[in-house]
């Protein structure tokens, strides 16, 4: 191929030079070139080597359908590897390079594959590599990994980076009554339709012009449409590609923003990806035309014609001197005149013989003949031609270049998502969309309009259908049908070698050739979908856009059936491939979840805390003092609170006022214990059940008045037991009259825990009279002020075992509370405490959480079951009675001191018989801490039967992940003050 | 994308919502049998085609939505606030 | 029938590929069989070879109403592992991986299982703990486990994101004896093998009716015509509740809902391991194909469907999650998503059981769960067809589990479907 710029043609800038590298090597472009026709300006014609047999590859076509010119583009972290040159926009300063190749494209090493691949042929692979070869000797997976090694070495095409991405990417979304997919004729008069009877219009085009296949037409001014779209409040979206079709026609927009800029601006994003919510979608996605399956058929010089004409017309490129153009529709004609004038020596083969051809230009059309071989391997030689009616070598022409054209296939493919199946139209051999009762209407080329003046014409029946559909208009519309070439098309679809070992190839970039094709149907892999999966048809990059249909009709052949017996595939999302880091717009790094921070973090991280993401909530986790590691930490903190008092922010805790005459009522029935009874101004420690029955999540409710209660729920449960609350009340219990508020981010907490805490309070409330242990006993509750004024809630509760409180104060007065709190605290030795420290604080007492409530456990697993009213119904109860969840030999709470005292051990080790090592064991340890008050290692978990089952008698913890083992004594969880002496002091 | 118009707040994305389940499922009293409860907890007509369903609108008005929508297509025929006096503030403001 | 090998390769290369046949049959119904199979999935296709493996019954039917593995076998992410931790669930999972790692040699078809390493990541002390206790019950079972600390997984997979992540990477639980395999080579090379057997696979056969009589289910009524059988076995997750109404059997303990699955463009080796993990509320799974794509997923649509095309949420919840672990993925490009109809249980775990007719055998519930399952599945379920008796590990994979109060429930996510995964 020898292609070359020319210098009275095109639309690209000629006064602005571009420079560029491809291989490392520099050459010059224009403004407004596309990375292809920059390479056939400089008459580059190998760019790619092709998957599996390292074939040369060249531009197949001038668009999205590309399966040749697939090459790597930038370097380092921004290295994009699989990058179609012919989408690709010129810029300067861009570094392209050839991919799959070793050393390069132009000599590859990988191209040896082309001489063996007789043994190459479709799901080969399926049929060795298993053991030791010839016979596959052998057991296991080994043999397999090690051929598998070199398999994915030479598999993959372009190679990325492994460094962090570091482009920004964007999620913006819009509305629209009707979204315009595609540019070219029938979108912009659907578009220009709809704006003017005043709806509100998106036309997205994935060009970086608009006008479609216009664009390839000498006389076109994009500027001119653009200007007429924008005037009547068009919102034109270009370099965008309408990827997706959703539900409730809602599509999904990649807006590549700045890949065609030669500096990356960090103030702009990448790319954009679009939600659009629509009520209506017209989509003029055009057309793409085929090529044909003849040997040798992928050497680079072959294009399909419209590319040739796009090259012409779009980047004043001609793309070869002695020019072959093959087809068997009329839809090549004009090229071939085009091409002539632009003085490039032309012979159209034409399959057909009865066919009226008008032409002004004096080029050799040469009818009933069809392409039969290419001679050459980099690049093409000549072609043998054949007789369409008798196959077999009958002439050879010396040319350059061979352009395809085996009819068009409407670009059905976003309908496709929709689930709609299209139908095959016999008589422009291609499928056209099916109707659909969602508000998608098909227009132009992509619904098998050939000519321009029917393509605008359904651009005005689309958009009238749009306009009755979404009831504005009641307007007879009609679309033109298929077609409107003056000669019918005659299918072709391969022109069969004689010789064996043909290389006839139906998917380029797979190389998927027509041989294939027959074996996948000798071995009995007929139907569409077997067919794709078996030979890798249509799973490239271009996922069959090009050949697909030449597939199917060789299957169709095989069996003796119509194409549309064979079937259809389903296209699926994206039309073309979209980033990774579009779609995941700004939710990188940091920003993947949202981060909550209670109101005092800032005060915590003041105070010397390290933090520990609990949930989408970071929390302090231990207060270091010089020095300190987290163990010495947490060990001090503890002990503190046991002998003075800490303080420790509890606010994460979710937080729901319940409120209405029925909340007791309520909180009767959501809870397994009794709550009927609870007086004003006194708090519940209760246990929520699922209806299945086992233990959903505990936490405190709090009697504030009559009618009013505040709950406390788990971190990890808070949102969950809200919507479990409010679907209760709204879909099962509607006659109650309750009303449930999240209030968890209105109240910030912190408890006061210690034998000093009540000296603590005292100096920070307004009337300490109010917490004297007569006026404010265990579990009891107040509303008073804090000192200042400031209004708070108290309940005396404890989840460390000590004289204990929790006091809420609005969140805006959060730090304000911790400062009074802290400063008396210090007065008294006491110490600010974390997560670490209370875990310590609550195993040694053998409380519970969510390490032990892991969706498995009933009440009574937890040792809790005595709690659990036997006077009345509750959520939970009726299935709570299930035969094994009471089974004598249930994993039951217990605690555990190692044999040894001074080993240690962790959670999630499982607890065995000393005899009977293996399997489930009988238990597991679920959570550990070092006791300050024991001076030594503790843990509680489960064990089966409990502790009376196993007192005296020594257990293994097994931990084998860790290379642990220890002797365990199996002791009552509660471990510290089991009698409570300290929490009613 | 399937857009939920919800009666409070509008027509908004599904991923505003979170899907509950079966809305036909009567629940028997909290009294009942374990066998009544089993077989309003665990079993499930499974509808293809267009089923009762409930959604709470999780991040929005935090209603309990009763949806009319089919599992094949995901075409929604009707919404309405599970609440009995809901639907009829609902009814009353049409 | 051509035994598989290089040989054989090599033979038909020189001579133009000749030598090979359709690789199962595409016989006519009969009109009786002694066990039909509905359903030409993985789960299926395995029950029927091993009917006549290991239990020699070889007149045997799988009916497929469209063609064979076009269900949910070609819609996974084709990770295999055996991490499970409820009584039964870790022996039927581990006897699964054990078939598996033959199962190329035992189908003479090329599976390509690869033992690339199951890695799932902790990012709290915790979460740690927690997967402690899973991988210590898989050691005490004699299955491989481990943990990997931070320097260890560093060393192992360089590019994950160590530094900039809203959850710190902490650490692994690592099953290398796990991997991937190639899914629709397991559908074939099943029905290859059970063909090779007598087992008729019978596709373009949908079943429109099931007769009953005295209780029984006398013969199958498909769009190939009437068929008797002995016994009829269910394999048809996704589907399993309509059958089972066609059956009127009622209500199941299942809700079918949709999981999508991603697909990007081939690269140059990126990943050599599984990775997965879970948290913040995400759930996300990661490989590369031999082919060079990446493989990825994550959570259910979260509403109900029985559609196979999934929406925007969870793919950009996906792509969100993919990025979180590995930034550079940010250029790689999604060539492709779509989505599989599970049959979601109400505790995440299966069912292989008897039903309320006697010769009606289930098979399904199969959560995210299938693929991996299916050499155990077809194994286990061919033993309960073929004794009647279900085994030691499946035997309370039934429908009575829920009212007996029996817990299997991996997650202890509870009675919602969708939680289950």
């Amino acid at each position: 191929m020898t292609s070359k710029r020319l210098n009275n043609y095109g639309k690209i800038n000629r006064d602005k030079t571009i420079s560029f590298t491809w291989d490392n090597k520099k050459y010059n472009g224009l403004e407004g070139d596309s990375l292809a026709s920059a390479l056939l300006a400089n008459n580059i014609g190998v760019v790619g080597r092709s998957f599996k047999y390292h074939r040369p590859r060249g531009i197949f076509s001038s668009g999205v359908e590309e399966s040749g010119a697939l090459v790597t583009i930038g370097s380092k972290d921004r290295r994009d590897p699989n990058v179609r040159a012919t989408t690709q926009e010129l810029y300067d300063g861009l570094k392209a390079s050839g991919q799959n190749a070793f050393p390069n494209v132009n000599f590859d090493l990988g191209g040896i594959n082309n001489y063996i691949g007789r043994f190459f042929a479709a799901g080969f692979y399926y049929k060795t590599f298993m053991g030791i070869p010839p016979f596959e000797w052998g057991k296991g997976t080994s043999i397999w990994m090690l051929f598998e090694k070199l398999i994915r070495k030479a598999a993959g095409m372009g190679s990325a980076s492994r460094l962090p991405d570091p482009d920004s990417y964007e999620h913006a979304h819009d509305f629209c009554d009707v979204i315009v997919v595609g540019s070219g004729p029938s979108g912009v008069s659907a578009a220009i339709e709809a704006a003017e009877k005043k709806l509100d219009v998106i036309l997205v085009e994935q060009d970086s012009l608009v006008g479609g296949d216009q664009l390839s037409e000498s006389e076109f001014s994009t500027t001119n449409t653009l200007n007429q779209l924008q005037s009547l409040g068009i919102k034109v979206m270009t370099r965008t590609t309408a990827f997706g079709l959703y539900d409730n026609c809602v599509v999904g927009l990649l807006e590549r923003v700045t890949d065609h800029l030669s500096i990356s601006k960090n103030i702009l994003p990448r790319q954009r990806f679009w939600t659009i919510r629509a009520k209506h979608i017209i989509v003029g996605s055009g057309a793409l035309e085929r090529h044909i399956a003849f040997n040798n058929n992928d050497i680079p010089g072959v294009m399909t014609v419209n590319a040739s004409k796009h090259y012409l017309n779009r980047y004043g490129v001609l793309t070869g001197k002695d020019i072959v153009i093959a087809t068997n529709n009329d839809s090549v004609y004009e090229t071939a005149e085009q091409l002539s004038e632009a003085e490039a020596n032309v012979t159209v083969l034409d399959s057909r013989t009865d066919i009226e051809i008008e032409t002004k230009n004096k080029f050799e059309i040469r009818k009933g003949f069809v392409p039969y071989n290419i001679n050459g391997t980099k690049k093409i030689n000549s072609l043998d031609i054949s007789k369409s009616e008798n196959i077999k070598k009958f002439d050879t022409i010396n040319c350059d270049q061979v352009l395809l054209s085996g009819g068009w296939s409407p670009a059905v493919h976003l309908l496709s998502h929709r689930g709609v199946k299209p139908k095959w139209n016999h008589e422009n051999a291609c499928f056209i969309p099916n109707d659909t009762k969602e508000n998608i209407t098909m227009i132009g080329s992509s619904r098998g309009l050939w000519n321009k003046d029917d393509c605008v014409a359904s651009g005005v029946a689309g958009a009238t259908d749009a306009l009755n559909r979404l009831g504005i208009s009641k307007t007879n519309y009609f679309f033109p049908k298929p077609g409107g070439w003056k000669n019918p098309i005659k299918p072709l679809y391969e022109v069969k070698y004689k010789k064996s070992r043909s290389k006839s190839f139906v998917d380029y970039q797979h190389d998927v050739t027509a041989d294939d094709v027959r074996l996948a149907h000798r071995e009995g892999f007929i139907s569409v979908e077997h067919l794709k999966r078996y030979t890798t048809l249509g799973m490239a990059n271009d996922q069959g856009k090009m050949g697909n249909i030449i597939g199917l009709s060789l299957m169709a052949d095989l069996l003796n059936k119509e194409i549309p017996e064979v079937g259809t595939t389903v296209f699926r999302p994206p039309y073309t491939p979209v980033p990774v880091g579009a779609l995941s717009g700004r939710n990188v790094g940091k920003h993947f979840r949202p981060l909550r921070v209670t109101p005092m973090h800032q005060w915590n991280i003041d105070h010397g805390a390290k933090m520990i993401e609990v949930g989408l909530y970071q929390r302090p986790w231990y207060y270091p003092k010089k020095n300190e590691t987290l163990s010495d930490s947490y060990i001090r903190e503890a002990t503190v609170v046991r002998k003075t008092v800490g303080i420790c922010d509890v606010t994460s805790l979710g937080k729901i006022s319940v409120q209405g005459p029925d909340a007791t009522e309520f909180l009767n029935r959501i809870y397994s214990n009794a709550f009927a009874k609870l007086q004003v101004g006194k708090a519940r420690y209760g246990v929520m059940l699922r209806d299945d029955g086992i233990v959903m999540d505990d936490g405190t409710s709090w009697r504030l008045s009559e009618n009013e209660y505040f709950m406390t729920t788990s971190t990890a449960a808070a949102a969950k037991v809200m919507a479990w609350l409010e679907e209760l009340l709204q879909t099962r219990w509607t006659n109650l009259k309750v009303n449930v508020t999240s209030v968890s981010e209105q109240w910030a907490g912190a408890a006061v825990a210690g034998p000093k805490s009540r000296e603590v309070l005292n100096n920070c409330v307004e009337d300490p009279s109010l917490i004297t242990n007569e006026n404010f006993p265990f579990m009891g509750v107040i509303s008073t002020f804090l000192k200042g004024k400031i209004p708070c809630r108290i309940a005396r509760i404890s989840f460390s075992g000590e004289l204990a409180f929790e006091v809420y104060i609005k969140s805006d007065f959060a730090n304000t509370m911790m400062d009074l709190l802290w400063d008396n605290a210090q007065i008294y030795d006491g110490c600010l405490y974390g997560l670490e420290a209370l875990g310590a604080l609550r195993v040694e007492k053998g409380h519970v959480t969510g390490a032990e409530l892991d969706g498995r456990v009933t009440i009574d697993d937890a040792g809790l079951g005595k709690m659990a009213s036997i006077k009345k119904s509750y959520i939970g109860s009726a299935m709570r009675r299930r035969g094994v969840l009471n089974s004598e030999n249930r994993e039951t709470l217990v605690g555990f001191f190692p044999m040894d005292l001074k080993e240690t051990f962790n959670a999630g080790t499982i607890v065995c018989e000393k005899n009977n090592i293996s399997g489930q064991g009988i238990g597991r340890i679920t959570s550990v801490t070092h006791s300050p008050e024991l001076g030594h290692w503790i843990g509680i978990g489960f064990v089966e039967g409990g502790v009376n089952k196993w007192k005296d008698i020594t257990l293994v913890g097994a931990d084998p992940v860790r290379n642990k083992q220890m002797n365990l004594k199996v002791v009552s969880p509660h471990m510290v003050d089991p009698t409570g002496e300290r929490m009613y002091a | 994308m399937i857009r939920i118009n919800c009666p409070y707040c509008g027509e908004r994305d599904h991923s505003e919502f979170t899907y509950g389940g079966d809305a036909t499922i009567k629940y028997p009293s909290l009294d009942s049998s374990e066998k009544e409860w089993t077989e309003a907890i665990f079993f499930r007509k499974n509808i293809k085609g267009f089923q009762l369903e409930t959604w709470h609108h999780s991040n929005g008005c935090r209603m309990w939505l009763e949806v009319e929508r089919s599992t094949v297509t995901h075409e929604i025929k009707s919404i309405k606030p599970c609440h009995p006096d809901l639907q009829k503030v609902v009814e009353n403001n049409k | 029938m051509t035994r598989f090998n290089a040989w054989n390769v090599i033979k038909n290369g020189l001579n133009g590929q000749s030598g090979w046949s359709r690789q199962w049959r595409d016989p006519e119904p009969k009109n009786n069989y002694d066990v039909i199979i509905i359903g030409g999935g993985l789960h299926g296709l395995a029950t029927a070879f091993y009917l006549a493996k290991n239990h020699n019954i070889k007149n045997v039917a799988v009916l497929e109403k469209g063609w064979i593995g076009g269900g949910n076998a070609g819609r996974n992410t084709t990770i295999v592992r055996s991490n499970y931790m409820m009584p039964g669930n870790h022996e039927f999972y581990e006897h699964s991986l054990k078939l598996w790692e033959n199962l190329s040699h035992e189908l003479n078809y090329n599976v390509m299982f690869s033992q690339r390493a199951h890695v799932s990541l902790f990012h709290s002390p915790g979460a740690k703990d927690s997967a402690a206790r899973r991988y210590n019950i898989m050691r005490l079972h004699g299955t491989d486990a481990e943990l990997w600390d931070l320097k260890t997984l560093k060393k192992k997979i360089p590019h994950l994101n160590y530094d900039d992540s809203r959850f710190p990477i902490l650490g692994a639980a690592v099953q290398k004896r796990a991997g991937n395999a190639r899914h629709d080579a397991v559908a074939w090379g099943y029905a290859r093998a059970a063909d090779q057997l007598g087992v008729d696979i019978l596709q373009n056969c949908e079943v429109t009716g099931i007769t009953r009589k005295n209780g029984n289910i006398e013969s199958i009524q498909t769009s190939r015509g009437t068929i008797k059988s002995k016994k009829v076995g269910f394999a048809v997750a996704g589907n399993t509740s309509l059958l089972w109404q066609m059956a009127e059997l009622g209500n199941l303990p299942i809700e079918s809902h949709k999981l999508q699955a991603f697909v990007t463009e081939s690269v140059k080796p990126l990943l050599d391991q599984v990775v997965v993990y879970g948290v913040g509320g995400a759930h996300f799974y990661i490989s590369q194909s031999d082919k060079g794509s990446m493989v990825f997923g994550g959570d259910l649509d979260w509403y109900k469907s029985y559609a196979q095309r999934g929406n925007l949420p969870m793919v950009q919840d996906c792509a969100e999650a993919a990025m979180a672990i590995l930034p550079c993925l940010g250029r790689i490009r999604l060539l492709r998503h779509w989505a599989g109809v599970m049959d979601m249980t109400m505790d995440g775990s299966f069912f292989i059981c008897k039903t309320p007719i006697s010769n009606l055998y289930l098979n399904a519930g199969w959560n995210y769960g299938g693929f991996k399952a299916s050499p155990a599945s077809g194994w286990y379920f061919a033993d309960l067809i073929a004794n009647e008796n279900p085994h030691n590990y499946v035997h309370n994979h039934n429908l009575e589990r829920f009212e007996k109060g029996i817990n299997i429930d991996e997650r202890g996510a509870g009675p919602d479907p969708k939680l289950h995964g």
